[in-house]
C-alpha cells in the first residue's frame, strides 16, 4: 500500500491570515497596502462568464467553475491555484499495489448546506452523476475507468478501477459532491463549500454569502457577488466606477493601460492555460502532409503576432502545452519563424506555388484579427487564406462534429489537455499512432514521474509533427482596485477560488 | 410561422450550448435528444406550436428554467426602462417641437432643428457610451451600467442605475419626435380654424393651445406608438452598452446559443406588447378626435 499524505489546502489560507496579522502590527509602514482587512465586506467580482445553468453535468459551461469550484462545491480534492493536486473533501487516500484500488477516508464533520452530513454514498452518487448516461461533462471520458464504487462506511469510499489511472484525483477535482438527496441542481445547489448560493438573477449576478457550520476555515469575507458582463468595455468601466472590485480575466488588451498607470488598481499577470491554436485537418490534403504543417508554422511570425494583439503580456509556446503542465519543455525552437525554410518546405511538399485553403474563424476576439494576420503573413510564401468567419456554435457543429474544415482557429482553455493529441477521432484528426500509445500508457502509468516522462516525451512528439499551429498562450489578467488581495492569480480551468479574498477598510 | 423557419435556417444546434470541447459522440446523440433537435422538422414544428396556441412557452433549452418566467423578471427591467425614456422623450419633445414651429425665424428655433437633426444621425450605442464615459467615469454621478440583485426591491437604487439608459433612450427618441412635433405644429399654424380663433379674438398662444394641441396631437400619436414600439425593441442595444438584464439582452443570448424557446418567448411576448401598443395608440386617437369616432361608429351602423 502506499499512502499519500498532503497538506491540506486551507493551510494556504491559515498563512494567509498569520501574514494580514504580522502585517497588522506594521501598520505604519505602508498603511494603503497594509490596511485591515474588513471581514464584514462583500466582494464585488466582474466577469465576461456568466454560467447558463447551475448544474456542471448538463451544460452550465465555464462560468460555472468560476463561481462554484471550491466556493459553494467542494470535490474530493481539489486543483490548486500553484497545478498541484490538495486533498480537499478527501482526509487521505491509499492505492492499492496494482493501483486499481483506491480507498478515500471522508473528512469529518462535514455538512451540505441543506443541513445533511456529508457521507460516502453522497460521494458514490455525485462520481456517478458525472459518468450518467445524461451527463454533459467533458470531463467524463476521463472517468470511464472506473467499474465500482463501494461504500463500507460512511466515512470511506472505495473506488475500483478497470485499468490504472494515475491522474484520477486530478480528475475527481472537478467532481463536485452534491447531497444525494438534491435532485435538480440547475438553478439551486446543495453543496459542502465555504458559501452557499444567495441569488442568481439571470443575466445580472449571482451572490453567494458565508455558509453556517463551514468544516474547514471561514472565508476572510462576507461573501461575494459575481456580477456578468457581455460587453468587455461595460466590465472594465464598472471597475474604473468602483461597481465591481475585481475583474477575474481581462480580454480586452486595449484596456488594460487605463488600469496600469493608475495607483488605484493592481494588475496581475499569472499562467494561464488558454491556447490560441490554429488547427489544420489532419485528415485533409494538403495538411496531411507533415512538411506542409510544419512550412506554414514557419511562415507565421508568432511572436510578432503575440505582440501585436498583447503587447508585453501572454507567452509563445511551441506545443499545446502550457508551462503550468508537469510535461512543459521549451518547444518554441521547434519550427520557429522562418518563411526562407517554409518555402523550401513547401516547394519540396509538392506545393511550390503555394495552394488555398478556407480558414474557419470563430465571430469573437482575437479570432478574426489573428486570421487577417495569418493571411497577411501565409501570402508572402505563396499561400491564399480565405477567411471563413462562423458563430461559436456553428463551429461546433461544422467542426467540432462534422469536421468539415480545411483549418481553424479556435482557443483551448484547459489545463492538462495534450491528451486530445492521443485521440485520433478529435475534431483536427491528428493520428500518430506512437502518440496514442504514450498517451494510452502515461495514464496508466505507475508513479507521476513515469507518466511526466512519457507526456513529455509525447509533447515532443506533437510539436515535430506540428499536429497544430500553436500560435500563443493567453495571458491570465486579473485587475483589482488596490483594497483588495488574496484572489487567486492562475485561473486555472477558469477556477477563481473567492475565498481567501480580503478587502481593507479604505 | 415565419419565426420558426428562420431560427431553423441559421446554422449550429441548441445542443452545442449545452457541450463543450471534449464531450464524445454519445454525449453529442443524448443532448440533442434532450432539446428535440434530433426531431424531424415537422415534428418540431407541430410540437412548436401545439405549445403556443396553450400559451405555454416551455422551458430553456440551456438554462432549464421555465421561459415565462424568465420574461417576467426581465420585463421588470424593459418596461420601465421603455416607458420612462418614453415619457420623458414627450416631456421634452413637444414643448421643443412646438418652439421650434412657432419661433423657426429666431436662432433657438434653429438651433433646436439642427440638434434633433444631429440626435436623429448619431447611433443609440454611442450615445450610451457618450454619457457613460461623460456622467459615469469622469463625474462618477451615476454607475455605468448594472441593475440592483433585489431588483425593484431598492426603488431609490433601480431608478440610479436606469437613469444613464433612460436618458439615452430618451435623447434619441425625443430627437425624432421634435421633427415630427415640428412639422405638426407648422400644418396647424397655416390651418384655418386657427386663424379663425384669432380673429374671435383669442391670444395665440391660447389659440394653439386649445385648438392646435389637440388637432396636431392625433398624427403625433400614431408616431408615438410607433416610437413606443421600435424603442421597446430597440433594447437590445441599449441593455447591452448599460449591461441591464432586460428582455433584449435575453434575446441576444438565446439567438448565440440556438436557445430556440427562450428566443420565440421573447418574440412572442414582445409582438403581443407591440400590437397592444398599436391598439392603445388608436384608442387614445378617437379619444382625442372625435371626428374618429363618429366615421367608425358610422361605419358599424
Amino acid at each position: 500500500m502506499q499512502l499519500f499524505a498532503r497538506s491540506n489546502r486551507r493551510q494556504f489560507g491559515a498563512t494567509a491570515i498569520a501574514a494580514s496579522i504580522a502585517a497588522l502590527g506594521m501598520m505604519s509602514v505602508s498603511p494603503a497596502v497594509l490596511a485591515a482587512a474588513d471581514t464584514s465586506a462583500v466582494i464585488e467580482i466582474g466577469s465576461l462568464y456568466e454560467p447558463q445553468n447551475l448544474d456542471n453535468t448538463a451544460g452550465a459551461g465555464q462560468g460555472i467553475n468560476e463561481a462554484f469550484n471550491g466556493n459553494v462545491y467542494e470535490a474530493l480534492f481539489a486543483l490548486t491555484d500553484g497545478g498541484d493536486v490538495s486533498d480537499a473533501l478527501a482526509k487521505d487516500y491509499s492505492v492499492s499495489d496494482d493501483g486499481l484500488t483506491y480507498t478515500i477516508t471522508l473528512q469529518d464533520g462535514v455538512t451540505f448546506h441543506s443541513g445533511d452530513p456529508l457521507t460516502a454514498a453522497d460521494v458514490k452518487a455525485s462520481i456517478e452523476r458525472v459518468t450518467a448516461e445524461s451527463s454533459k461533462s467533458s470531463r467524463k471520458n476521463n472517468l470511464a475507468t472506473i467499474t465500482n464504487i463501494e461504500t463500507p462506511d460512511d466515512s470511506t469510499v472505495v473506488i475500483t478501477l478497470s485499468e490504472r489511472s494515475i491522474s484520477l484525483p486530478y480528475n475527481l477535482s472537478y467532481v463536485w459532491i452534491v447531497n444525494d438527496a438534491a435532485t435538480s441542481i440547475t438553478d439551486s445547489e446543495d453543496g459542502t463549500g465555504p458559501y452557499k448560493l444567495d441569488q442568481w438573477r439571470r443575466g445580472s449576478s449571482l451572490s453567494l454569502t458565508l455558509a453556517d457550520n463551514y468544516w474547514g476555515e471561514a472565508p476572510t469575507n462576507a461573501g461575494v457577488v459575481f456580477n456578468y458582463f457581455t460587453d468587455a468595455t461595460a466590465l472594465n468601466n464598472a471597475l474604473l466606477t468602483n461597481a465591481v472590485d475585481i475583474i477575474t480575466s481581462v480580454q480586452s488588451p486595449d484596456a488594460l493601460a487605463q488600469f496600469t498607470d493608475n495607483p488605484d488598481f493592481t494588475v496581475t499577470n499569472g499562467q494561464s492555460t488558454t491556447k490560441e491554436l490554429m488547427a489544420f485537418n489532419d485528415r485533409v490534403a494538403p495538411f496531411d502532409k507533415v512538411e506542409v504543417r510544419k512550412a506554414v508554422a514557419r511562415a507565421i511570425d508568432d511572436k510578432k503576432l503575440l505582440e501585436s494583439i498583447w503587447g508585453d503580456y501572454g507567452t509563445l509556446i511551441g506545443s499545446f502545452v502550457p508551462p503550468t503542465d508537469p510535461w512543459y519543455v521549451d518547444l518554441t525552437a521547434v519550427d520557429a519563424y522562418d518563411p526562407d525554410s517554409a518555402k523550401a518546405m513547401l516547394a519540396e511538399a509538392g506545393y511550390p506555388d503555394g495552394f488555398t485553403f478556407s480558414l474557419d474563424t470563430p465571430d469573437y476576439d482575437p479570432h478574426p484579427i489573428v486570421a487577417e494576420f495569418i493571411k497577411s503573413e501565409l501570402a508572402k510564401v505563396g499561400v491564399t487564406v480565405n477567411i471563413n468567419i462562423i458563430t461559436a456554435n456553428e463551429w461546433y457543429t461544422k467542426i467540432y462534429q462534422a469536421h468539415d474544415f480545411d483549418a481553424t482557429l479556435q482557443e483551448h482553455v484547459n489545463h492538462r489537455d495534450i491528451v486530445f493529441y492521443g485521440n485520433p477521432d478529435f475534431y483536427w484528426g491528428y493520428n500518430n499512432p506512437k502518440v496514442v500509445e504514450l498517451i494510452k500508457q502515461s495514464e496508466s502509468s505507475a508513479t507521476i514521474d513515469e507518466q511526466n516522462q512519457k507526456l513529455t516525451e509525447a509533447n515532443k512528439l506533437i510539436a515535430e509533427d506540428a499536429a497544430s499551429d500553436w500560435l500563443y498562450l493567453y495571458p491570465q489578467i486579473v485587475v483589482s482596485a488596490s483594497n483588495v488581495s488574496g484572489y487567486p492569480v492562475n485561473g486555472l480551468n477558469s477556477q477563481f477560488y473567492a475565498y481567501d479574498i480580503e478587502k481593507s477598510a479604505e | 410561422m415565419v419565426l420558426f423557419a428562420l431560427l431553423r435556417i441559421l446554422p449550429g444546434d441548441p445542443a452545442n450550448a449545452l457541450l463543450g470541447v471534449g464531450a464524445d459522440a454519445d454525449q453529442i446523440a443524448a443532448a440533442r435528444q434532450q432539446v428535440g433537435s434530433d426531431l424531424p422538422l415537422w415534428q418540431q414544428f407541430v410540437g412548436f406550436f401545439t405549445s403556443l396556441a396553450r400559451f405555454d412557452l416551455g422551458t430553456s433549452f440551456v438554462s432549464q428554467a421555465p421561459v415565462s418566467e424568465e420574461i417576467l423578471a426581465r420585463l421588470s427591467v424593459t418596461v420601465p426602462l421603455t416607458l420612462l425614456a418614453f415619457a420623458l422623450a414627450i416631456i421634452v419633445a413637444v414643448p421643443l417641437g412646438i418652439i421650434a414651429a412657432v419661433k423657426s425665424h429666431k436662432w433657438y428655433g434653429g438651433l433646436i432643428s439642427v440638434f434633433s437633426q444631429l440626435g436623429i444621425a448619431i447611433p443609440v450605442f454611442w450615445v450610451g457610451i457618450l454619457l457613460v464615459t461623460a456622467f459615469a467615469i469622469n463625474l462618477r454621478l451615476f454607475p455605468s451600467g448594472g441593475f440592483p440583485r433585489q431588483g425593484w426591491g431598492n426603488p431609490a437604487d433601480a431608478l440610479r442605475d436606469l437613469t444613464l439608459p433612460v436618458l439615452t433612450v430618451a435623447i434619441v427618441m425625443a430627437s425624432s419626435l421634435v421633427r415630427y412635433v415640428r412639422s405638426a405644429t407648422q400644418d396647424v399654424l397655416g390651418s384655418d380654424y386657427l386663424r379663425t380663433a384669432r380673429a374671435l379674438g383669442s391670444s395665440f398662444i391660447e389659440a394653439l393651445l386649445r385648438h392646435g394641441v389637440r388637432n396636431g396631437s392625433v398624427p403625433i400619436i400614431s408616431i408615438l406608438g410607433i416610437e413606443l414600439a421600435s424603442t421597446f425593441l430597440g433594447a437590445v442595444v441599449v441593455e447591452r452598452v448599460f449591461t441591464l438584464p432586460g428582455l433584449g439582452s435575453m434575446l441576444l443570448l438565446g439567438i448565440s446559443q440556438r436557445d430556440y424557446p427562450n428566443v420565440q418567448g421573447v418574440l412572442f411576448v414582445s409582438t403581443l406588447l407591440v400590437l397592444f401598443i398599436g391598439f392603445f395608440a388608436d384608442l387614445a386617437q378617437r379619444l382625442i378626435d372625435p371626428r374618429l369616432r363618429d366615421r367608425s361608429r358610422g361605419a358599424a351602423s
